[in-house]
């Protein structure tokens, strides 16, 4: 399906300027680091959460641990998905026990990644607590799944596409709504 | 992308990238073996229908347990005590399993080529645990899995195979996966266990008698087990075997230092192996073990996981090649 580009919603400085905010909220609303440990959602929840975790020292002066999570073998929708879904490995080097995690994802739509995310969490222990940080919040939601921290909210239709670009993923950096043609 | 696998009743048709790819996929599934909850519910709802008909019993747990902790329901079919006695032919089992709904069949049969006959009858996807002394496919993956992981890579290693050559499938199947993947290999045994033809099989191959000279600077060492029920035909007595064949620390020096021992199970300690090898530091079998679950968790996934071939189709009869 066609699509093209209707309009930017961040540029690369808005990105940062964002994910620079969204770890001062995180420490400001946990009372410091203490005990908290970031988990990206593969793919690009995983240098969002690495920036974050940056950001985070450079506020604090501590290295939030940062965890890699896979939902591939999670997802509710294995069956209509035709070509062959390739499963990749979680990385997650600290125990999930007792902490507090905070889940990070680009976009969150209709919550459905992150129900896999937290199956996957707690398959690996039982966590303290469990917050969802997310770039993009575009509504649309199917579960009963909100985020504790969110970059921006942009409304959206249901045709249209919200694409996030990062340069450890894709050699560029930005937001964009993109529309079916 | 690699083409997509549609079953598994070898190792020989596969390609390295497949291989490579399975192996890859696998290792997610080894991490999932260290959680403290083992169960996903990605095959919810899916029926994996294990027909034996050859008696195994870790192979089958194997299957059953990787089944199991990817949320599939277990068909359990064993020829021990069922319709076979009674004189059913093996077709008939076959579709008799199949009108039950299974979405995958893993079959193991005394006759080689027994899953290649029932996957040109079936449309679901067949998987070989076994098939009398032509392969085994799930071992030979599990195996290069183990070896990859202790040494990164299969290309250039030199790796031994000693026991009895001729009748195992387990090395039929390791030397069509070691080939393909770059190793070179020895084959090491008594003379008559010790079929020509192997060599021919792509893989450089040597064969030797000497199991001295099969060791010498191998990387890897993957002793088989004796099937003493063999011993007759091989006119050699079981204590010859052992003085000459059996894998002892001593001899184990011959090869590298860090060298691997595989063996497929079930060890008979004090034949083909000496304890202090089976216990030893370069022993590798209980996490051949482990693995054994990871590659059959990662290939059922890959073949009944996903929205299958069928369904995209609409139903088109899927014929086996």
């Amino acid at each position: 399906m066609p699509v093209i580009e209707k309009t930017q919603l961040m540029s690369a400085t808005e990105i940062d300027r964002t994910v620079q905010r969204l770890a001062h909220e995180i420490v400001e609303r946990s009372g410091g680091t203490a005990n908290l440990a970031l988990i990206g959602i593969r793919r690009r929840g995983v240098p969002l959460a690495q920036r974050i975790a940056l950001a985070m020292r450079g506020i604090d002066g501590v290295q939030v641990p940062v965890g890699t999570l896979d939902i591939t073998l999670y997802r509710d929708d294995l069956s209509k998905v035709a070509p062959q879904p390739v499963v990749h490995s979680s990385q997650i080097a600290f125990p999930v026990d007792d902490k507090d995690l905070i889940l990070v994802d680009d976009v969150l739509y209709t919550g459905r990644t992150v129900r896999a995310g937290m199956n996957g969490l707690f398959d690996l222990g039982r966590p303290m607590r469990v917050r969802l940080c997310v770039l993009i919040d575009r509504g649309h939601r199917e579960l009963p799944i909100e985020a504790s921290f969110v970059g921006r909210r942009v409304e959206t239709s249901g045709d249209q596409i919200i694409e996030v670009r990062l340069n450890e993923v894709d050699h560029q950096e930005r937001v964009m709504l993109m529309e079916l043609v | 992308m690699t083409e997509r696998l549609r079953q598994l009743l070898d190792i020989e048709s596969l390609t390295a990238e497949q291989i490579t790819f399975l192996l890859d996929q696998a290792k997610p599934f080894q991490e999932i073996q260290r959680h403290p909850l083992k169960k996903l519910a990605t095959l919810r709802g899916k029926t994996v229908a294990l027909a034996f008909f050859e008696p195994s019993t870790r192979t089958r747990i194997s299957f059953a347990t990787a089944a199991a902790r990817l949320g599939a329901d277990v068909m359990n079919f064993q020829a021990e005590n069922s319709s076979l006695k009674k004189g059913e032919s093996l077709l008939d089992t076959a579709r008799t399993l199949d009108a039950m709904k299974p979405d995958c069949i893993v079959m193991r049969h005394s006759s080689s080529g027994a899953p290649y006959f029932v996957s040109r009858h079936l449309e679901i996807p067949v998987i070989s645990a076994g098939d009398g002394t032509h392969e085994h496919p799930t071992q030979a993956l599990l195996d290069a899995l183990t070896i990859r992981d202790r040494r990164g890579t299969l290309q250039g290693l030199r790796v031994a195979i000693i026991g009895d050559i001729l009748h195992s499938r387990v090395a039929r199947s390791n030397l069509h996966l070691l080939g393909k993947l770059g190793s070179s290999i020895t084959l090491c045994g008594p003379a008559m266990w010790l079929p020509r033809e192997l060599e021919c099989l792509g893989a450089p191959v040597r064969r030797t008698s000497r199991i001295e000279e099969a060791l010498e600077g191998a990387d890897v060492v993957i002793v088989l087990r004796v099937q003493q029920e063999r011993m007759n035909e091989a006119a050699l007595p079981l204590d010859e075997y052992v003085l000459l064949y059996q894998l002892t620390p001593e001899r184990l020096r011959y090869a590298q230092p860090d060298a691997l021992m595989l063996h497929p199970g079930p060890m008979i300690r004090g034949l083909e192996i000496d304890p202090a090898v089976a216990d030893g530091p370069q022993s590798c079998v209980l996490e051949q073990v482990t693995n054994g679950l990871a590659v059959r968790m990662a290939l059922l996934f890959l073949l009944i996981g996903a929205g299958s071939e069928m369904e995209e189709t609409k139903g088109t009869p899927h014929v086996a090649d």
